[in-house]
């Protein structure tokens, strides 16, 4: 790993919740770890290891309690939270288990937003892309309609095509697929290994499934807020 | 086909979205807005219209200001040591007010002044064959009086010509006497000096006594029969802004000696009653914009609560604290903005329909139909600033929520 560029490092980064209270839980308890550049990696452990947290804390919407971690070579730590909205929007896009894709937007409109909201595109740009990026998850002809409309599959692939609109250089995904039945899981996956492998974004997915977490480049685990 | 609303700016084009989403609580907030607009305009406006009425039918037939000669007072020199005395008021004479051509261009000069009306009068009798009334002789130049008092509005016949001798009078003195324009009554005064007067025109101010008692005549003939040479024992004069009567009265009655009544002193319980309308007319209004403050405000609390999960999403895609919170700041700009518009067309419908069913006794409309611009404009801004002011809590929560907990909602 040494001679390929890591787009996250963390450096005995540690997370606690509580501070300043009676009760102090320390989640992460130093924690170190690079994710190179077009890495296709996935995060096991057991539920209440901190893998979300974890997650969190590389797509920097949550701050470590010490440590550092630098996202695309830069140290984060004395960021504003201005800089930090600015450095998550141009370089992670997220995807959650649960699609959150905002209802009363269509499909396209949902994929336009991260591009429309701070990066100064054009509407006319941004649609157009969203529209490629669309096509590419196999959605054209939704396009139009709404969230509700699409099956679970469905919805779970324009979340994924909102995370590529402004091709970030890492991808978090958090359970992508245990929302889904094995055949849309199946398709979800070979999408993400696709994007990876084509724009080489480096991707990062919690999964809770073996199968999956196998067919992953890279295993990381962890168990109590440690990694083994 | 992609929606024009997809080419609007961010926080607009999800402002939008989210008014169509919660189309119930939009249309429901929005007819709040609309109401309390609309009660505000309606009802700041029939007000004005109606004191504007009152006053117009109190004291158009008044000077807003009379000057006059002040009160002859009993000098007294008292007995030496604790002597309780009772002092006889004095009684008046009619007296000319002393150099009264200069304290008029005085007048004329004070700012807010519009007209000014050399006049006097004196007490006399109007006699017809055997009937016989208690008048009062009103000495006027006509050009000058008609400026302050618009005679034409009051005359029911005949026109207001006091050259030579003709004299206007009352309706109801007239129908004492049994005449009319063209015939001729006789004037006498308490000195016993009279003449005989043809009658050019008839008036009604509104006013009974003043239809029996009042007796319009040339300056000259007055100063004649009131055997008052060259003199005049008041001072009319009508100013810009009615409210300022007083402010304008003080200075002069302090530069002037004489005795200065403005109508807010004569007419202290009109003045007394206005006051109280438009006390009561100013809570209502601001009864009405808590009202809807709280409507708008409680409102944006919920759609803040209801979109938790949205706002992070939106943040955790970059969306800056700002930009949220521009999301619901224009929101409540929306409610104030449309519910002003549509309260104002509201408001004019009202005033119509009220125009319409309201009389006066002489049938004619109690009220116009027409808006005070002034009164909807400024409605209308302090709606959109309620609306901006009502959405800035929840939206400042909005921008403070925390991305991981409102996903996790």
């Amino acid at each position: 790993m040494t001679d390929t560029v890591a787009i996250v490092e963390l450096k005995q980064i540690r997370k606690s919740y509580g501070e300043g209270t009676p009760v102090v839980t320390e989640v992460l308890h130093g924690i170190d770890l690079a994710i190179a550049e077009g890495e296709f990696a996935a995060l096991t452990g057991p539920s209440g290891s901190g893998k979300s947290t974890l997650l969190n804390l590389i797509g920097l919407l949550e701050h470590a309690s010490s440590g550092q971690l630098l996202i695309n070579g830069q140290d984060t730590s004395d960021m504003t939270d201005a800089q930090l909205t600015a450095l998550r929007g141009r370089t992670i896009g997220f995807i959650f288990q649960f699609h959150h894709l905002l209802p009363g937007f269509s499909a396209l409109e949902n994929v336009m937003l991260p591009s429309i909201i701070d990066s100064g595109w054009s509407t006319a740009r941004a649609q157009d892309e969203a529209m490629r990026l669309l096509t590419q998850v196999g959605l054209k002809d939704a396009a139009h309609k709404r969230p509700a409309q699409l099956s679970g599959g469905m919805q779970q692939r324009v979340a994924i095509a909102r995370a590529l609109a402004l091709s970030p250089r890492l991808i978090l995904a958090d359970e992508p697929t245990g929302n889904l039945d094995t055949h849309s899981a199946n398709d979800i996956f070979e999408l993400l290994e696709s994007v990876n492998r084509e724009q080489q974004s480096a991707c990062l997915i919690v999964t809770h499934d073996p199968a999956l977490a196998a067919r992953c480049q890279r295993q990381i685990q962890i168990v109590d807020g440690q990694l083994v | 086909m992609t929606s024009p609303v997809s080419r609007l700016p961010f926080a607009l084009m999800v402002c939008l979205r989210y008014l169509r989403e919660g189309r119930m609580q939009t249309v429901l907030i929005l007819a709040g807005v609309t109401g309390g607009v609309a009660v505000i305009i309606f009802l700041t406006t029939l007000i004005s219209q109606l004191q504007a009425s009152i006053i117009d039918k109190t004291l158009g037939s008044q000077a807003h200001i009379v000057l006059k000669a002040p009160q002859a007072v009993n000098h007294t020199t008292l007995p030496p040591e604790q002597t309780a005395a009772i002092i006889q008021p004095r009684a008046q004479r009619l007296q000319s007010i002393d150099q009264w051509s200069a304290i008029a261009k005085l007048a004329e000069q004070t700012p807010g002044v519009l007209a000014v009306s050399p006049m006097l009068s004196g007490a006399g009798f109007a006699t017809r064959a055997d009937a016989r009334q208690a008048i009062s002789m009103m000495g006027v130049d006509a050009q000058a009086y008609q400026r302050i008092v618009r005679m034409e509005k009051y005359l029911k016949v005949g026109r207001f010509d006091v050259s030579g001798t003709h004299a206007v009078i009352g309706v109801e003195l007239a129908k004492d006497l049994g005449v009319t324009v063209g015939d001729k009554i006789r004037l006498v005064t308490m000195d016993g000096r009279d003449d005989l007067f043809s009658i050019t025109g008839i008036f009604d101010i509104g006013n009974r006594d003043l239809n029996r008692r009042w007796v319009y005549t040339s300056v000259k003939v007055a100063q004649t029969l009131l055997d008052l040479s060259g003199g005049i024992t008041q001072i009319d004069l009508r100013v810009a802004n009615l409210f300022d009567a007083e402010n304008i009265a003080r200075p002069l009655q302090a530069q002037t000696g004489l005795s200065v009544d403005s109508w807010m002193q004569t007419n202290a319980q009109l003045l007394s009653a206005l006051k109280s309308q438009s006390v009561s007319n100013n809570l209502i209004r601001a009864f009405v914009t808590v009202i809807v403050a709280v409507g708008i405000a409680s409102v944006l609390v919920v759609s803040v609560v209801q979109k938790q999960k949205e706002i992070g999403i939106l943040r955790a895609m970059g969306a800056s604290p700002r930009r949220i919170m521009s999301v619901f700041l224009l929101q409540g700009g929306f409610y104030g903005l449309i519910g002003s518009a549509l309260g104002s067309a509201l408001s004019l419908g009202l005033l119509k329909f009220f125009s319409k069913i309201t009389r006066n006794a002489d049938g004619s409309a109690l009220v116009s139909p027409d808006l005070d611009m002034s009164v909807v404009l400024s409605t209308c801004a302090m709606a959109l600033a309620v609306g901006l002011l009502a959405a800035a809590l929840p939206a400042r929560r909005a921008a403070r929520l925390d991305p991981v907990q409102a996903i996790r909602v």
